[in-house]
């Protein structure tokens, strides 16, 4: 298809660059430079989706941000894009895009039928209609909305696209290039601030690029363009096309989104699609510029219908006819630069102006070009189905009450303008109460919230002259309080067209016995009528209007609806539209994808990955590891076919028969030092401390305020002042901003300091009935008797020429010792243990089996300390001194704490001694109780019992201790599974410990 | 993200702290008899007001300190920003 609407010559495009692109499966050619919907207008292509409610036909309304309708689904890159604003989608050659919400086809859409049952589909229909019966929400209501409702498809594949994350700090951020953010940027630039400049569009300039000024003696685009390449140049500015700021948070933080790759056919490798930028500013400008209103009419929404300013874009930026016979609907003066530009391109417009007499610069030039004009004359409805073919036209009466003299006149676009609406969104995020200005019918800024200033025409000042003078002084005096400097630069002269006062009206009232919708809010496909519904039902509120009609709620925020919306609201109720108030901004200002949000956060980039030095021995030994924390832990190392559970008890079963070694790098270290350490730590822990001496280790709980159990471990007595504190990799931060607390707000008299030690060192427990053999090889000068380093006993040793720290202390509940090194050497250490273990048949083991010798032996640990037990429920009772106070005692005598039936930690095995039980599995008294069954407790760990060869499991149950022995069920109703099980001691294997101290 | 000024590092992003309850709250003397209806306020019972709030942080991809930040919790405007051992 051949360009039909493309001038010969004008615009910005690059005609030199021929592109082709498909939409919709059909071929069509735009150029560089294009915006998919200017080159789809170029084409004559205007039936682009269809809406969201009754599927009516859709076309482009707008020519950027602002746009209602035109939503496609992109194909690019080979990932889908859905929701795309096709006139913010730059061409490139071979882009593919579709309509969305539409099915089979835009051309013929099932759903359109919606539109001929119109009358079902009134305000609050969802509400209405979708409440009973209740059971049909889930089968029948919920798919069919679904089905009907939402714009493009999400792709269920894995994005493969990249997203990147930037924060940066200025001292000026701007929020647009139009006149005001040009001259702003400016004037501080100069002053020697670090700015930011953002622009929404791929050029920058804004309403410079569109408008017949002369600036000095340039004309507006020249003198913009002029300005950006000199602050391109500047060191201490950054310049910023594509990017959107978006939002307005705490502390002057915004967040733009800047659109890298998607104007390209491609991503390049190391070069992301999008990137949010995290901007930190001194002070913000927003000069977001304003958006033309709509005029209301019947049938407004039929494709043909555009914004005047959006028809001028087309035409001077894209050398794009939107019509070859236009109409122009206007209330103020700019739709004569419209009708004036379609006159300059060999084009007649009709412009009808709601206005009686108005007069100016701009229409005396349009009255001299020839220009037919008819005053105070309206659109009452456009004609025809998928593309404006006529409208009906009349006079309105003075009063604007009436109209009459209809006729029906042909056109094939009708250009819209309905006055200016200022962009307030990001001020009004920054908690800026904003203002009703009457003279221009729309709210700007008011008093600022945050170090926020609106310029421009985004502050309701609609005239270049004004514009520039205070920009370039707002720029220079904020700038100036920064940076102390002061660059004097001379506001350049103005030539512009004065405009004539714009006319108040707005929504065509309905010719005697029509009933034309009438729409207000094109992408919800909100109509006058559905308003006048809800206030007649008793919505008053303006917020609860827009959730119930759904008036603004659209991913364009109501741009273009807003305002009309509240005009509407005002006039039935007889109020004014500040009385009625706006509805709250909130961010985004227009849509972000998710993956900008998530940026490289994704899969193993969503945490750090820690790895013990010892890690790739670990992987050379086919070890499979486990995420345990933010750490990788061996959880097993597979041996020919072996499967988790035969490696985990062959590697169990190896440490309670000859050794095992066992990867303990991972656990939380902190360094305790100073004169008060050993008070510090018996207010920390729940038993005594004071007494322990240099060179032992001692078992310690340590408490919450509220008596539940925060983390458990051993600390050794180093030397006088100095202790070594181990806690669980998973507590391990947590325990040291606590002990950070008490040491520096509750008791700051102690003299102690401490710091986290776990990357510093490696570890390694040797554990088994063969680990002193192993350690006394190791350590060929020491004496390693029982007598000489006894259980819980400490010793500094030479290992091969590395300092090495021995721990006698045992999680496994067999004779074992931690040795740890300095990081750098931990691998070493692990290969001379595993060298000297071999004539012991040592074997490392992983996680699982650790699991496996904890639990048969009761240890508790992290499933068992789980955020809701105290030390009693943990049979930890020998652990908590009556003596002294600590962290959390007083809590520990409250009267559900010392319940006589208080929960307890007992151990589980099935009857049948083969079904495992499920962990997270209830314990419960009779298996076939009726619903809810009472629960006595839960399942905390399972295990197979290597040392018995059955399953065995931890649990806690209420009155524990006076269930031992009973017959009850664990069920999961997760697994399916009920299973008859024993209660017995939680010490299943060696109960008296004297295997730790052999 | 607040920008919360660390009496020891200066100006830092919110996401440098992390959050730390009421800084009005003191802690009972060790050792002390106190009524269960008192260490249950002590533990449990916190004020959220609306507007002035006296709170705890710490810089804890920083110094490590814990300080003390004076906020409006409507607003998040921060008025003050003091070092443990200062009072407002
Ligand atoms: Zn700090």
């Amino acid at each position: 298809m051949s360009e039909k609407f493309r001038l010969d010559k004008g615009g910005l495009i690059n005609r030199n660059k021929k592109l082709s692109f498909k939409f919709n499966g059909k071929k069509y050619f735009g150029y560089e430079g294009d915006t998919l919907a200017s080159a789809l207008i170029a084409n004559g292509v205007h039936l682009v989706g269809r809406s969201f409610k009754y599927h009516r036909p859709r076309g482009f309304f707008g020519a950027g941000v602002d746009e209602p309708y035109a939503i496609v689904q992109m194909n690019r890159n080979n990932e889908v894009d859905p929701n795309v604003r096709a006139t913010e989608q730059e061409l490139f050659e071979g882009l593919e895009a579709k309509s969305v919400n539409c099915w089979p086809n835009v051309d013929f859409d099932i759903g359109a039928i919606n539109n001929f049952l119109g009358k079902f589909f009134p305000a609050g229909f969802y509400y209405k209609t979708f409440m009973w019966p209740k059971s049909f929400w889930y089968k029948v209501y919920e798919p069919i909305i679904r089905k009907a409702a939402g714009f493009g498809e999400a792709s269920i594949k894995h994005d493969k696209e990249k997203y990147e994350h930037k924060y940066e700090y200025c001292d000026l951020l701007i929020t647009g290039s139009g006149p005001s953010g040009l001259a702003s940027a400016y004037a501080a630039a100069q002053n020697g601030a670090k700015v930011i400049l953002a622009e929404d569009k791929s050029r920058f300039g804004g309403s410079l690029l569109t408008s017949e000024v002369t600036i000095g003696n340039q004309s507006g685009k020249d003198w913009a363009e002029k300005i950006i390449s000199e602050l391109k140049l500047m060191p201490n500015v950054i310049v910023k096309n594509r990017s959107q700021v978006f939002g307005y948070y705490d502390h002057n933080m915004l967040v733009m989104s800047e659109r890298v790759s998607d104007h390209l056919p491609k991503t390049e490798k190391y070069i992301p699609k999008q990137r949010l930028w995290y901007i930190r500013a001194k002070e913000v400008i927003i000069s977001s510029g304003s958006i033309e209103r709509p005029l209301v009419f019947g049938n407004n929404d039929t494709p043909g219908v555009m914004l005047s300013s959006a028809a001028k874009e087309y035409l001077k930026i894209y050398g794009v006819l939107v019509g070859k016979k236009p109409l122009v609907f206007t209330n103020n003066d700019s739709g004569y630069e419209t009708a004036i530009e379609f006159k300059k391109n060999g084009i007649d417009p009709i412009v009808l102006d709601t206005r009686k007499s108005p007069n100016s610069e701009i229409i005396k030039e349009a009255k001299d070009l020839n220009i037919n004009i008819k005053f105070s004359y309206v659109v009452v409805a456009a004609k025809g189905y998928k593309k404006v073919k006529s409208a009906d036209i009349a006079k309105i009466s003075d009063d604007k009450k009436n109209v009459s003299n209809i006729e029906n006149i042909g056109c094939d676009c009708i250009c819209v303008s309905g006055f200016w609406t200022p962009t307030i969104h990001l001020a009004s995020q920054s908690g800026n109460k904003t203002k009703f200005k009457d003279e221009i019918d729309a709210f700007i800024p008011s008093q600022s919230k945050q170090k926020e200033t609106t310029l421009g025409s985004a502050n309701g000042i609609f005239t270049l002259e004004e514009t520039l003078k205070t920009s370039f002084e707002k720029g220079s005096e904020l700038s100036k309080q920064i940076t102390n400097k002061e660059n004097k630069i001379a506001v350049p002269s103005v030539v512009e067209k004065k405009s004539s006062n714009h006319d108040k009206f707005w929504c065509v009232p309905l010719p005697e016995g029509k009933n034309y919708k009438r729409f207000l809010d094109f992408q919800n496909d909100v109509a006058v009528s559905d308003i006048q519904l809800a206030l007649r039902e008793g919505y008053r509120s303006i917020e609860h209007v827009k959730r119930y009609t759904t008036l603004g709620m659209a991913t364009d925020q109501g741009r273009t609806s807003n305002l009309n919306g509240l005009q509407l609201v005002s006039d039935i109720e007889n109020k004014v539209v500040p009385q009625v108030g706006h509805t709250t901004f909130r961010p985004p200002y227009s849509p972000v994808s998710i993956g900008a949000i998530v940026g490289r956060e994704i899969g193993k980039h969503s945490k750090p990955t820690r790895k013990s030095p010892m890690h790739y021995w670990h992987e050379k030994n086919n070890a499979v590891f486990v995420d345990a924390g933010v750490w990788l832990r061996p959880r097993y190392y597979k041996q020919g076919n072996e499967n988790l559970f035969e490696a985990s008890k062959r590697e169990a079963k190896n440490v309670r028969q000859n050794v095992g070694v066992c990867d303990v790098t991972t656990l939380g270290k902190i360094d305790i030092k100073g004169p008060d350490s050993a008070e510090f730590l018996n207010r920390v822990y729940t038993n005594a401390w004071l007494k322990l001496p240099v060179g032992k280790a001692r078992y310690g709980v340590m408490l919450r305020e509220d008596g539940i159990v925060m983390d458990d471990g051993t600390t050794t007595r180093i030397s006088e002042n100095h202790y070594h504190m181990t806690t669980t990799t998973a507590q391990a931060a947590n325990v040291l901003s606590h002990l950070e607390y008490y040491l520096q707000l509750v008791w700051p008299e102690l003299n102690v300091n401490v710091v986290s030690s776990t990357e510093q060192w490696a570890g390694a427990a040797i554990a088994g009935p063969k680990s002193r053999d192993v350690l006394q090889k190791l350590f060929p000068d020491l004496d390693l008797s029982n007598e000489g380093l006894p259980f819980m006993g400490y010793m500094e040793g030479n290992l091969f020429g590395v300092n090495a720290k021995i721990y006698r202390i045992s999680f496994s509940g067999e004779l074992a010792y931690e040795v740890n090194v300095e990081s750098d050497n931990g691998n070493y250490m692990w290969e001379k243990i595993m060298e000297i273990g071999k004539d012991f048949n040592i074997q490392p083991y992983g996680t699982e089996a650790l699991s496996t010798l904890r639990i048969e032996m009761g240890h508790v640990a992290g499933s068992e300390l789980d955020g809701r037990t105290i030390p009693y429920d943990n049979s930890l009772d020998g652990l908590v001194s009556k003596k002294k106070d600590f962290i959390g005692k007083r809590s520990l005598s409250k009267a559900a704490y010392v319940a006589s039936d208080r929960q307890k930690i007992v151990g589980v095995i099935p009857l049948d001694k083969k079904t495992s039980i499920p962990e997270g599995s209830y314990i419960v008294k009779d298996a076939k109780a009726k619903l809810p069954n009472p629960k006595l407790g839960h399942i905390s760990a399972s295990c197979w019992s290597v040392e018995y060869d059955n399953p065995f499991s931890l649990a806690i149950i209420k009155d524990g201790r006076n269930m031992i022995g009973q017959k009850l069920f664990a069920m999961s109703p997760l697994k399916n599974k009920t299973i008859p099980v024993e209660i017995v001691s939680s010490h299943y294997v060696d109960p008296k410990g004297e295997r730790v101290r052999s | 993200m607040l920008h919360i000024k660390c009496p020891h590092c200066g100006l830092r992003s919110q996401n440098e702290f992390s959050y730390g309850g009421d800084a009005t709250v003191k802690r009972p003397e060790l050792n002390k008899e106190i009524s269960d209806q008192d260490w249950d306020s002590f533990v449990y019972l916190r004020k959220s007001p609306r507007g002035k709030h006296l709170e705890l942080w710490q810089h804890i991809s920083g110094c490590r300190r814990w300080i003390k930040v004076e906020r409006d919790t409507l607003t998040h405007e921060i008025f003050k920003t003091l070092k443990a051992n200062e009072e407002v």
